[in-house]
């Protein structure tokens, strides 16, 4: 299984790449979808040997909101709005991709220092797992378009989910579940804010939604 | 017995609720707001009458809150504390119901009603909670409600300034308190009060305990230099809040620091002296002040620092004797601090709401616009003379009674053979100066708001007008009165009241020396009855002998003899501003006062001004500047609130980031 977990480990980490390199909104919310059906296998890959139905079942449920509902709700609003690219992103995506590679670096060294994750015999995971939620972070703080900014979300999602896996596998379940819902919650809301919000002012710029500061 | 202080508490927060619930009927939400803190401060009598015996009991209910159980006790110290709080609480609802039910109600009258019930339940919770968390719980919510009654004219723009003032100085204070409660509880793992801090009193944790109580307590009860939201806060109240407030939420912070000794186990002796000193400052600071206002509410509101200081003082002899093992002297310390507790909750409550009264029919708080109030409201004036009397520490009154059981302490301090008189003569003096210098002053002071206030002739058009309040209002001020007297003739019954506190508060080695030395106490006070009744006999033989001479006379009512002047006015009085002028000419390096002066001019000069005004020093040379250097970083912080939630989320993840760096690196 150690050969799988780790192609597993580089894909999560060359999505988190693509997301941050990519212009083009469909294709980041599909490389999302990707990553969240790359985290639905990680259960399976990890307790290959002792699965049982509960985590499976819990497992599949997360996989079907991210790697189905989720992206089908922003294509549909991504389309609404008529917006194919991030133009203008507040930082560059050479610079946000250099930036990313050095965030890569910083998690890998803080990963040799965290106290090893029990479960996993892949080294890698945790500190791909809290690269995952920065990339999230960064894509929010990076980024102008909503759209962006919630697939930024997802992203951080998906990197506490897989540190959740990393840590222990059945109770990091139900509290993952309990995120989950709000970030379904979120991209729900967030799916119906961006149309409203184009439609009211002709952009989906989160920066320029600043009058109502203080 | 402590479950009666629970259903107190109940009732209390019931009635208040009911009163807001009942919007539509402003009447009816008010009487329900008022008779049922009436009825709430009743049942939870019989709990503080028993732990005044003695009785401790207590009660520990499961609680899911961090840190905290449900534990409530009620004990001698806490009965001392809760006693004011319902007898004071009970009286200033019913003046307050009809205070306001004749005064005009202009918005729904069941908010203000939830506050003052929320105020004395909090109270209440705060002297039988037995747990960090419940304790903390309930100062804040005391807090919270007595910021709301103090808002309660919140269109006027002084009003909002004050009640902010208060409510920053409130968290303030509450912030050193968690801070205290966090050092205490280190390593418990609970705050439960049972297993908190057991420091040696030499330890840094326990000064360090010990500052940081001195500070938030202090805060509450109003010390100098952390005294200045008092003034602005009372005078804005309405009265009787300002009478709760100031009468009894005080104390409040003088019990904390009470209870933060008990659980401290032994105090160091520099505590003691710090205390001194502390009190030293708030009585003359305070009585000084008090002198120099022209308002009559803000006059009260500084002698309540004043007061307070007076208890400190005695707390701090308390603890000295304790600290060098003389029982003497911390049985009258203590026993004084704890009776004058009592008996400031009593006089200052009185005055607040003859003050009250006073404001309520004249419509003004300006002393130097009021006089001769005394005739045309005799119940008021008589009663609040009562008042002056006791609070200027004038025997019978109850407030000789605490202050010469001080003064007692710090004789034996200076006087007695002990370690104490020999290492420290000169400090003891000082309590003893201090005390002197604070008394003559009070009296001064308070010669100024009866000789002005209400002897003479009407100033103004208002106070000629000035008529009796409705017997609701006068009711309660005649049985604080009376309270007064009969805690100044029956001191020795005072002193058994405090007792078993002051027993709880010394250590169990000398709680033997110290029951004999307050038995020995009782029996010095019982002179002081003595002396009561002999004066009142006087008195009263000489009323009687007057009239009995008078009787058949024909007795006819003139102007004063004004040296043949043509024509007096009342305007020629003397006026407040220039009574107190000589003695607080002494104080100018303190009082920092500013004067316009305008001389008559010429042969017929037609027009001359003197004006004086009360400054606040500590606040124009001591707060303002540190807030407006708050201000000046806060405004050139503005920059970070950019309104984009990129540079918010940068934010976070940047924290993250370097936490975690921090951490692991």
């Amino acid at each position: 299984m150690q050969a799988w977990l780790d192609t597993l480990v580089v894909l999560l980490i060359l999505t988190n790449l693509r997301l941050v390199g990519s212009s083009r909104l469909f294709a980041c919310v599909r490389t999302v979808a990707v990553q969240g059906l790359l985290l639905g296998l990680l259960p399976v890959l990890v307790q290959w040997n002792t699965l049982t139905w509960r985590p499976a079942l819990l497992a599949a449920g997360s996989t079907f909101l991210k790697a189905g509902v989720f992206p089908w709700l922003l294509r549909r609003a991504v389309r609404d709005v008529g917006l194919r690219r991030e133009v203008d992103p507040v930082v560059g995506y050479s610079t946000s991709l250099l930036i990313t590679m050095g965030l890569l670096g910083v998690t890998l060294y803080l990963g040799q220092r965290l106290p090893p994750a029990g479960l996993f015999e892949s080294q890698l995971m945790t500190p791909v797992a809290i690269f995952t939620i920065l990339v999230g972070l960064f894509l929010i703080v990076a980024r102008r378009t909503a759209v962006m900014q919630v697939l930024g979300y997802l992203a951080m999602e998906n990197g506490i989910y897989a540190f959740g896996m990393a840590l222990a596998v059945e109770e990091p379940v139900l509290v993952e579940l309990g995120i989950l819902l709000d970030v379904f919650m979120g991209v729900f809301v967030m799916g119906i804010a961006i149309f409203n919000i184009s439609r009211e002012f002709d952009h989906i710029d989160t920066d320029r939604l600043s009058v109502l500061k203080d | 017995m402590v479950l009666w202080l629970v259903a107190a508490v109940l009732v209390l927060l019931a009635s208040g609720v009911a009163a807001v619930s009942l919007s539509t009927r402003p009447v009816v939400a008010a009487a329900v707001g008022a008779w049922g803190a009436v009825v709430g401060c009743l049942l939870g009598l019989p709990a503080v009458v028993a732990g005044l015996a003695g009785h401790a009991s207590a009660v520990t209910l499961p609680w899911s809150m961090p840190l905290g159980s449900l534990s409530i006790a009620i004990d001698p110290l806490s009965a001392v504390f809760a006693a004011p709080v319902l007898v004071v609480g009970a009286l200033a609802a019913i003046y307050g119901q009809c205070a306001t039910h004749t005064g005009g109600i202009r918005h729904n009258p069941g908010w203000p009603w939830l506050g003052y019930d929320a105020l004395l339940a909090a109270m209440i919770v705060v002297t039988i909670a037995r747990n960090g968390v419940l304790f903390l719980l309930g100062w804040e919510v005391m807090s919270l409600a007595s910021f709301f009654l103090v808002m309660n004219d919140h269109d006027k723009d002084h009003v909002r300034r004050a009640a902010w003032t208060y409510l920053i100085a409130m968290h303030l204070g509450t912030a050193f308190l968690f801070a205290m409660f966090a050092r205490l509880g280190a390593g418990a793992g609970s705050l439960d009060f049972a297993v908190l801090g057991r420091f040696a009193a030499t330890s840094p944790e326990a000064t360090l305990v010990f500052l940081l109580a001195l500070v938030g307590f202090g805060t509450k009860a109003g010390f100098v230099p952390v005294h200045v939201w008092a003034p602005d806060a009372d005078t804005v109240a309405p009265s009787h809040v300002a009478a709760v407030m100031s009468g009894v939420m005080t104390k409040m912070g003088i019990y904390g620091l009470l209870r933060v000794f008990l659980l401290l186990g032994d105090a160091a002796a520099w505590w003691g002296w710090a205390l001194v000193v502390v009190g030293a400052a708030s009585g003359v600071v305070g009585v000084t002040f008090a002198l120099a206002q022209q308002d009559l509410k803000r006059l009260l509101a500084y002698s309540s620092v004043e007061n307070l200081g007076i208890v400190a003082m005695g707390l701090g002899v308390g603890v000295l004797g304790v600290a060098q093992g003389n029982p003497a002297v911390a049985a009258l310390g203590f026993a004084g601090a704890l009776l004058h507790v009592l008996n400031h909750s009593l006089f200052k409550s009185l005055l607040f709401l003859g003050a009250g009264a006073i404001v309520h029919v004249t419509a003004t708080k300006r002393i130097d616009a009021l006089g001769g109030v005394l005739k045309r409201m005799p119940t008021t004036g008589a009663a609040m003379i009562v008042g002056a009397l006791a609070i200027s520490a004038l025997p019978p009154l109850n407030g000789f009674v605490g202050e010469l059981l001080i003064y007692l302490g710090a004789f034996q301090g200076v006087a007695g053979t002990n370690d104490l008189a020999a290492a420290w003569p000169m400090r003891s003096l000082l309590v003893l100066a201090a005390l002197a210098l604070i008394s003559g002053l009070a009296a001064a002071t308070f010669t100024k708001v009866v000789g002005i206030a209400l002897l003479g002739e009407p100033r103004t058009k208002a106070a000629a007008h000035a008529h009796e309040t409705p017997r609701g209002m006068r009711a309660p001020m005649v049985v604080l009165a009376t309270l007064c007297v009969l805690l100044g003739l029956g001191a020795p019954l005072a002193l058994e009241a405090v007792r078993q506190a002051v027993l709880s508060l010394t250590p169990g080695a000398m709680v033997a020396d110290v029951s004999a030395r307050l038995v020995e106490a009782r029996g010095q006070l019982v002179w002081v009855t003595v002396g009561g009744g002999m004066f009142l006999s006087l008195l009263g033989g000489l009323m009687l002998l007057r009239r009995w001479l008078l009787k058949g006379r024909e007795v006819t009512q003139s102007g004063t003899w004004d040296c043949g002047y043509i024509a007096p006015t009342e305007r020629m009085q003397y006026s407040g501003a220039s009574f107190a002028e000589p003695l607080l000419r002494l104080f100018s390096s303190l009082l920092r006062p500013t004067a316009q002066l305008v001389l008559p001019n010429g042969l017929f000069p037609t027009y001359a001004k003197r004006h004086n005004d009360a400054n606040e020093p500590f606040v124009d040379h001591g707060y303002r500047p540190i807030f407006q250097a708050f201000a000046w970083v806060a405004a050139h912080l503005r920059w970070v609130q950019r309104g984009h939630i990129q540079m918010y989320v940068l934010y976070i993840a940047a924290t993250l980031i370097v936490l975690l760096v921090w951490k692991l690196g």
